[in-house]
């Protein structure tokens, strides 16, 4: 009664509902353009590096019939002995017609630069096999792997001299005999780093990000959560804890390569670790992940509701079994999601690593976490540091990993969450 | 199952002997003397001795004063019921009694508040012995995300209340029947407590307090989350706890307060107006706010 007007209130809302649907469809449609824009630059992203990747891990092998001369693999010294002699010499037997040294030399980029390796790894298996010819499948030259997935085409591929037509003569010879199979390489999964983009994988470079992570997660995860509970439970509020949280939530903003600073003064220059390895590269990304794990878990704590802890402390409980009893049982797989996100960006995390010298070329696969290791992100850095191409498609292959490892983190800790969420 | 009543009843009955009276009892003597019979709610002869004495209690949030010098007596088995308007202080002071405002940042509480004769403030009262003491239901029912039973034996658990797994299972068969929830629940003890209904979780809580024996149960408006039918059955279980507790409700229903409770006290703006049996506050009141809240003027 103390509007003036006359004016029915319904003819007044009426008159202002198409303008208000209106506002709201525009809203609606903003929301969907921009998650369209969302998906279109994930798609951009996702299919370029799967167009890269996707023949890392795969290939070219070539079935050949290998002598395992017993006066050149002497059974004493099976590891020793000379396998690329081994190969040539049945090379050579396998294609009579080849008898200049420019072609034999020519003849050997049939094969892959690591076969020597793959020859040896065989007669360690099978000792047995030393004096008989044995039909085995050998990984093909890179030349030759890239023009048979279609990397690049053979003219382009004799251009830039990575084969000869009379390989390739060669090549298809074998082919048509049924000689020539594309198959899944594991080795990708296996080895560590080499020189040869054909014998180069990503296995060193995994057991490192493992090494890392473990590291990281025993040290940040009980420090975080401690100091959490302690800040959110246990410390009275004043201006000091006041000051503690700002910092903080700092600290999270942090730019890692600071971390990855801090880490080679304190770390490697005042105590004295081994530069390289996975224990300073765990500390460094445990300096960046605490503050993380830190704020999700007071998160966490804070929405643990207020009643459930009356309910405890009515009944006799202390304040010390409350939170153990009743409250941090209710945070925890908050806690958990913080610190699995948490984790899933050290894991991706490069600049650091870089600072304390994880980015060294390492052959052998890291068995102690004093061993120097590298790690999937340096890896990734070191291989599209690359002129050879060969290797471009190994950094994009390994980027397909690590995304892998990502979204396998991202949603276990969606898992979790939508598993515990609100049981109370 | 009988040595352990009995072991509760001879510790009741210690303290009982323990218990200490105060000089200014004699005024509220006088009121319950007058209280008539009131079949079910009798107030036993035995009660007739205070358990908790509060004097002068003030209470502060911050700076803001949330309690004025309020002062009354909690004897033993009678109901004694806090009614008032919204915000004048009733969950405030009975939070006093277990000291449940220490959680609340920024409270202090001044005055004397003795329980047994021990100031609950002094370093003679544990507060984890306080709490276990006097134990408290509050308005909304909070069970814990656990099993129905391990909702009930936590309290007798962490309090070291039973010496084997049987005598556990005793406390929380006891518990839950006093409760009046056994019958319901028995086929389903490791279900959740939050697959009850409200009137059922409210009743788990009750069994979650009395578990762990205590002399007096406060009740902060227990019923104020429940439809009428759990209303009255948790009104029928005071009547029948009172028999062995001393029970303090709040309760913004003025029925409720005349139904169960022994006698009543109005706090107002956070002063205690009137405390005096039950029939004599809702028929008498001898002051002018009482009689406008309870004829309903305002509030
Ligand atoms: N945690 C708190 N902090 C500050 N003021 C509070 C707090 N709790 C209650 N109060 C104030 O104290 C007064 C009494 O509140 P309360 O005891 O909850 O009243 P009631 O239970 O009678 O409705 C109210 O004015 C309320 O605003
Ligand atoms: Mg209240």
């Amino acid at each position: 009664m103390n509007r003036p007007s006359r004016i029915p209130t319904a003819d007044i809302v009426r008159r202002s509902l198409p303008r208000r649907y209106k506002k709201e469809r525009r809203f609606l449609i903003y929301g969907a353009l921009s998650i369209v824009v969302c998906f279109l630059f994930l798609g951009i992203f996702f299919s370029g590096i799967f167009r890269m990747g996707w023949r890392a891990f795969f290939e070219t092998r070539i079935k050949l019939p290998i002598y395992l001369d017993p006066e050149l693999i002497l059974p004493y010294n099976i590891k020793e002995s000379d396998y690329g002699l081994v190969i040539s010499q049945s090379l050579q037997r396998f294609f009579p017609d080849v008898t200049s040294r420019q072609e034999k030399r020519e003849l050997s980029k049939l094969l892959g630069a690591g076969v020597e390796e793959v020859l040896k790894e065989f007669v360690i298996k099978h000792p047995e096999a030393v004096g008989s010819a044995v039909e085995i499948w050998l990984p093909a030259g890179d030349g030759i792997n890239l023009i048979n997935k279609g990397v690049i085409s053979k003219e382009r591929a004799i251009q830039a001299g990575l084969v000869t037509e009379g390989i390739l003569q060669k090549f298809e010879q074998l082919s048509s005999d049924g000689r020539v199979s594309t198959g899944f390489n594991s080795r990708f999964f296996t080895s560590g780093d080499s020189h040869t983009p054909s014998m180069a994988g990503i296995g060193g470079a995994i057991v490192g990000s493992f090494y890392l992570m473990v590291v990281t997660f025993f040290l940040s995860f009980p420090i975080g959560v401690g100091a959490a509970i302690y800040l959110e439970e246990c410390a009275p509020k004043s201006r000091l804890t006041d000051i503690i949280d700002i910092n903080i939530n700092n600290l999270t903003a942090v730019p890692s390569i600071i971390f990855g600073l801090i880490g080679l003064a304190i770390f490697l220059n005042f105590f004295k670790l081994p530069r390289s390895s996975p224990l300073v590269g765990g500390l460094v990304l445990s300096l960046m992940t605490i503050p993380v794990i830190v704020i999700a878990s007071k998160s966490a704590l804070k929405s643990v509701p207020p009643s459930i802890r009356e309910a405890a402390l009515g009944v006799g409980a202390s304040k010390i079994q409350t939170i153990f009893h009743h409250v941090v049982p209710l945070a925890l797989p908050g806690m958990f999601t913080g610190a699995i996100l948490g984790m899933a960006r050290a894991v991706g995390e490069t600049a650091p690593l870089l600072m304390v010298g994880m980015v060294a070329f390492v052959v052998d696969i890291p068995k102690k976490l004093m061993d120097p290791a590298s790690a999937l992100p340096v890896q990734i850095y070191l291989w599209s540091d690359q002129p050879d191409r060969a290797f471009n498609e190994k950094a994009a292959a390994a980027i397909i990993v690590l995304i892998f490892f990502m979204i396998a983190m991202n949603s276990a800790a969606i898992f979790l969450r939508k598993k515990y969420e609100r049981k109370y | 199952m009988k040595n352990f009543i009995a072991k509760f009843i001879n510790t009741s009955a210690l303290s009982r002997d323990n218990s200490y009276c105060y000089q200014d009892v004699s005024v509220f003597l006088s009121d319950t003397s007058q209280l008539k019979s009131k079949e079910p709610f009798s107030l036993p002869e035995s009660s007739k001795k205070p358990c908790i004495v509060c004097r002068n209690v003030n209470v502060f949030y911050k700076n803001k004063q949330a309690i004025n010098d309020v002062s009354l007596d909690i004897y033993r088995r009678e109901v004694l019921a806090i009614i008032g308007a919204s915000g004048c202080g009733k969950s405030t002071f009975i939070r006093c009694l277990n000291r449940m405002n220490d959680t609340i940042e920024g409270c202090r509480v001044t005055g004397q508040i003795l329980f047994d004769g021990i100031d609950i403030h002094s370093k003679d009262m544990d507060v984890v012995l306080l709490r276990a003491r006097v134990g408290m239901v509050f308005q909304k029912p909070n069970p814990f995300p656990k099993s129905i039973y391990e909702n009930v034996a936590y309290g007798p658990k962490i309090h070291g209340l039973a010496q084997s797994k049987r005598e556990l299972d005793e406390i929380v068969e006891v518990s839950l029947r006093k409760a009046g929830l056994w019958d319901e629940v028995k086929d389903r003890l490791s279900h959740s407590g939050l697959s009850l209904s409200g009137g059922q979780q409210q009743r788990l809580c009750i069994a979650r307090t009395i578990a762990v024996n205590p002399e007096v149960i406060l009740m902060d408006e227990p019923c104020s989350a429940l439809d009428p039918i759990a209303t009255a059955r948790i009104e029928e279980l005071m009547a029948e706890l009172s028999q062995e507790y001393a029970i303090v409700i709040v309760t913004h229903s003025l029925q409720q307060a005349a139904r169960v409770s022994h006698r009543t006290a109005f706090f107002h703006l956070g002063s205690l107006i009137e405390i005096g049996p039950t029939e004599e506050i809702f028929t008498r009141p001898s002051k002018k706010l009482t009689e406008d809240y309870i004829t309903g003027r305002f509030g």
